[in-house]
């Protein structure tokens, strides 16, 4: 993206680059609304696993801590991606003051 | 060894550090140079509060007891926290736009700021409370107990330690909450103290962790090997407790006191949320990652039976790494003060605006402008609260003896807090939720966590064995532990599944069929859509005097100074010159936020309200703006008059412009006609003169006829000289009256004989005499000049074939009228204001006098203080004459 193209003299179509990086805003916070819903699925993922058992045929405590610490560290950085994004977008932005009205 | 001696010693050192960074950052602040203080890291860092000691000993011991199920704990606020943009952000919104000061006062505020809600979540609060403190109060009291067993010295009692802790947290959250008075104004200080308490528990954690899987075990292998191998070494956690335990910690990680105090209390910006939300989640990993490790290593080293509370403190002493434990210890202990200070702050900021306020308010009703200072009020019973929390707490500990495991307390806790989400949830995402709802839903719930939960936690006293086995009454449906028959539940699944879902059914069901307040809805429509910034007008109506009576009542609340600042800017902004501003609703709602950061927004709202008189948007208000139109319509009505007058006025205006006019004219033409009148019989004169001079032969008879017309000539230059002459005087005032006494009667007589004497008799004069024998004190010779002008000017104008001339008296009000009415045509209206001017005479056709006639009798009249004037609507020409009556009794 140049740096000339959001300065585009007037009657240039100059609202094409805004539409895109408005929607792309409203996507990225359609996936910060989705994360919630991905970690509680994550999290869920538990109860479907064997309890312990006589036979012991359960599922290893070390492999659960995995499963959980991978899964909550990946949300961490999923959150941390979605936090700078946000920001960087924010930033860019200012002209678009309407951006925490989003449509319930 | 350490011993006890070093370790209080230390406890000392580090609160005292404490102490310093607090007072360090407070005046950073005040300087203006503590940017990083409003940092997302400090907010972030801050959040961890949630972190008591609770999890920094009972997560290990409930590890060591049912495996991964202690990560629920963490998880909920995990998900919490990734879903900011859903919910956080609006609570820290709506916190932040209603100046709110704890979740008590967002309830209320929701809720029409009810008060009587604002009171339930405190109770509820300070109930679920208690358990959390004594947990605290038991986490420091074991650690303490763990290194005693270790010092010889063996000076320690444990009913002693737990008594000196907690009265020495209370007076360190007394020192630490309690300084300044606006609970809405970030403690820099406060908040700076416990993000590095948070620093010091997480490293202290992470120290002991990595000492035990490196140190100990030997590396991550090794250790993966050994958890397989323990006692928990397999994935045995039960479905039902795991889900309502992330959703447990979900739901009192927003509602919990402490937390809505960092979290939307001390909030500086919305935008460190984006960084908590990854940033928080972490710590809460980090602090995790190392507790299967401590408690699979402690099962292991640590000889049957003993405390896995307790193994944080314990396995690094059993290896003799003494400083390491102390590090563990003073995490602990920052564990636990971080969350008292944190608690007691927004439990008393609670107690205080919701309980004492309005308790004392009620007390000084009826006076406007309440006496004495109320800062000092709410900061004393602020403090006084703080004790008795901490006292209810250390009962608490006393009562329940200290032997529940830490982990089940914590969560006795977080079931009752979690009573507050679903009026919280829907007030801020449900227009329809009312405050009946709420109350009920809490009050169901409430009770439901009590029954269920508090009370058969704490054993026999308060609960007997037969309720517990049989039910309340001996209805084995109610049984605390199995309602509705439905057995065999945890007791912590059972207890939240039932009140929360009761409480969330009562909620909903009481908010469908009930109807909110005025005030309630505009508030719900702020909370619900408080991204439009819908603040509407609430309806506040004040008048000018009342701004003294607030300002008074916001100096003892905010202080003198910010208070008179606040009010200056006020009235700046409004553009006025004055001191005090005006109070407009407007400004009335802003004082109201700015009170309530202070004293809570129940409060304020009746502070407000007992100065203003009038509530907001109530069926008086909606009569009020009634009242209004109808002044409106009063004062359009005032508008009018006033205008009508001016016009009035506009007319007389014109009225007296064209007598200016007019007068100009005829002062024009007195020189013409004073010459017209002198040249005429000066004419006659000279020519009948020149005839008897030049002619000759003249016969005597004509020479009499000539000699008496140039006689009648001179007689009338004379008359009408005589006439100019008497009105210079009796203009110029320098007339002097002859008084004499005698009737009316007579002085009527004697004018009507003069006045008709030598004319055709065709005037008929109408008298009532019995009406006027009125004895009369004045100049009668003048008077008599005025009458007989009136009835000659009757006989020379009246143009009625039989005239009449009516003559009445009256004694009216102490003054006597004289009407003079003929039957003749009048005067024509144009003419009647000109008729006493100087030489006005109605119609050219009537020749007669010189027009001075009626101007020499106003001047008469006036100058015998009476008056003479035109009396239109007679029928014929009519003029009345006035005499006071006081120159009659000065006669007698």
């Amino acid at each position: 993206m140049s740096l000339g193209e959001d300065r585009q003299p007037k009657g240039a179509r100059p609202s094409l680059f805004l539409e895109r990086q408005s929607y792309r805003r409203r996507r990225l916070t359609d996936a910060a609304r989705l994360l919630p819903i991905l970690g509680a699925v994550l999290i869920a993922l538990p109860l479907l696993w064997p309890s312990q058992s006589a036979s012991g045929d359960g599922v290893p405590l070390s492999s659960a801590i995995l499963y959980i610490f991978t899964c909550w560290a990946l949300l961490i950085v999923i959150s941390l991606i979605f936090g700078f994004a946000a920001r960087r977008m924010a930033a860019n932005d200012d002209s678009e003051p309407e951006s925490d009205r989003w449509p319930r | 060894m350490a011993t006890l001696n070093v370790l209080i010693l230390v406890c000392l050192g580090y609160v005292v550090l404490l102490f310093g960074v607090a007072f360090a950052a407070d005046r950073m602040a005040a300087a203006g140079r503590g940017a990083w203080l409003r940092s997302p890291l400090i907010y972030t860092l801050s959040l961890s509060i949630y972190c008591t000691a609770w999890t920094f000993y009972g997560a290990v011991g409930n590890a060591a007891r049912s495996g991964l199920e202690f990560v629920t704990i963490y998880l909920g606020p995990t998900l919490v926290m990734l879903s900011w943009w859903w919910g956080l952000r609006k609570l820290v919104r709506v916190g932040r736009s209603q100046r709110v000061t704890s979740i008590a006062d967002l309830i209320s505020s929701r809720y029409g700021k009810s008060n009587t809600l604002a009171i339930c979540v405190t109770i509820l609060a300070v109930l679920g409370g208690t358990p959390y403190i004594a947990l605290q109060l038991q986490s420091i009291t074991l650690s303490f107990s763990i290194f005693a067993e270790a010092d010889p010295s063996g000076l320690y009692r444990e009913g002693a330690s737990v008594f000196w802790v907690a009265a020495g947290l209370a007076v360190f959250a007394i020192l630490f909450g309690t300084r300044n008075l606006d609970a809405n104004e970030r403690h820099h200080g406060v908040v700076t103290a416990i993000a590095l308490e948070s620093v010091v528990k997480l490293f202290a954690l992470l120290a002991v962790g990595i000492f035990v899987v490196w140190g100990i075990a030997g590396g991550v292998g090794p250790m993966m090997d050994r958890i397989d191998a323990s006692e928990i070494g397999q994935w045995n956690v039960d479905g039902g407790r795991w889900t309502t335990f992330i959703f447990l910690s979900a739901a009192a990680f927003i509602c919990l006191p402490r937390m809505f105090q960092v979290m939307v209390v001390e909030n500086a910006d919305e935008g460190h949320l984006r960084t908590a939300a990854w940033a928080f989640p972490l710590y809460l990993l980090l602090m995790s990652l190392f507790v299967i490790p401590i408690a699979v290593v402690g099962l292991d080293l640590m000889p049957e039976g003993s405390n896995p509370d307790l193994f944080v403190l314990t396995v690094p002493l059993s290896q003799g790494n003494d400083w390491l434990a102390m590090f563990s210890f003073i995490g602990g202990f920052s564990s636990a003060t971080s969350m008292v200070i944190v608690t007691a702050m927004a439990l008393s900021t609670m107690v205080s605006n919701h309980l004492v306020m309005p308790i004392w308010l009620s007390t000084q009703e009826g006076s406007g402008s309440v006496s004495g200072d109320v800062r000092n009020v709410v900061l004393v019973a602020r403090r006084v609260s703080i004790a008795v929390i901490m006292a209810l707490g250390f009962f608490y500990y006393r009562l329940s003896g200290g032997g529940t495991a830490l982990a089940s307390i914590g969560l006795v806790a977080f079931a009752g807090i979690a009573q507050i989400l679903p009026a919280l949830v829907g007030g801020l995402f449900w227009r329809g939720a009312t405050r009946t709802g709420a109350l009920v839903g809490l009050t169901v719930g409430f009770l439901l966590w009590i029954y269920t939960l508090l009370l058969p936690g704490m054993g026999g006293a308060l609960m007997p064995e037969a309720v517990l086995q049989n039910g309340l009454f001996g209805w084995s449906w109610l049984r605390p532990q199995a309602l509705f028959g439905i057995d065999g539940m945890d007791p912590m699944v059972h207890t939240v599944m039932w009140s929360l879902t009761l409480n969330t059914f009562a909620f909903c069901t009481a908010s469908l069929l009930s109807f909110p307040s005025p005030l309630e809805r505009l508030q719900g429509a702020q909370f619900v859509n408080v991204y439009d910034h819908s603040v509407a007008a609430r309806g506040w109506t004040g008048s000018v005097a009342q701004s003294e009576d607030l300002m008074i009542m916001t100096q003892r609340i905010l202080g003198a100074g910010p208070a008179q600042e606040f009010f200056q800017a006020e009235a700046k902004a409004q553009g006025g010159r004055a001191s005090l501003p005006e109070p407009t609703p407007g400004f009335l709602e802003r004082l109201e936020r700015e009170l309530s950061g202070s004293v809570g927004a129940a409060t304020a709202h009746a502070m407000i309200g007992q100065i203003v008189g009038g509530s907001s948007v109530s069926v008086e208000d909606l009569l009020a703006v009634a009242d209004e139109s109808a002044q409106l319509l009063e004062y359009s009505s005032q508008l009018e008059v006033k205008s009508a007058e001016l016009s009035r006025t506009a007319r007389q205006l014109r009225e007296a412009n064209t007598k200016l006019t007019q007068i100009s004219e005829q002062k024009d033409s007195f020189l013409s006609q004073v010459s017209h009148e002198l040249r005429t019989p000066m004419t006659s004169i000279r020519a009948f003169s020149e005839i008897m001079r030049d002619t000759d032969g003249l016969s005597t008879e004509e020479q009499t006829r000539y000699a008496a017309i140039i006689h009648d000539e001179a007689l009338r230059l004379t008359r009408l000289l005589d006439d100019l002459l008497d009105l210079s005087v009796l203009e110029s005032g320098r007339v002097n009256l002859n008084m004499g006494g005698d009737t009316l009667c007579s002085v009527l007589d004697r004018a009507v004989s003069s006045a008709l004497a030598g004319s055709r008799p065709t005037l008929k004069v109408r008298r009532s005499r019995s009406s006027e024998r009125i004895p009369l004190h004045t100049d009668l010779d003048r008077l008599g000049q005025v009458f007989i002008n009136l009835i000659s000017n009757a006989q020379k104008y009246c143009d009625a074939d039989e005239p009449v001339l009516t003559i009445s008296a009256h004694d009216v009000g102490g003054q006597v009228v004289i009407d003079f009415a003929d039957n003749g045509s009048g005067i024509p209206p144009e003419a009647q204001s000109m008729v006493f001017e100087k030489f006005a005479r109605v119609g050219v056709d009537k020749a007669g006098g010189a027009g001075l006639g009626l101007a020499i009798c106003r001047e008469i009249m006036q100058r015998l203080g009476g008056e003479i004037s035109y009396l239109p609507g007679q029928g014929g020409a009519a003029f009345r004459v006035r005499l006071p009556l006081a120159y009659q009794q000065a006669a007698q």
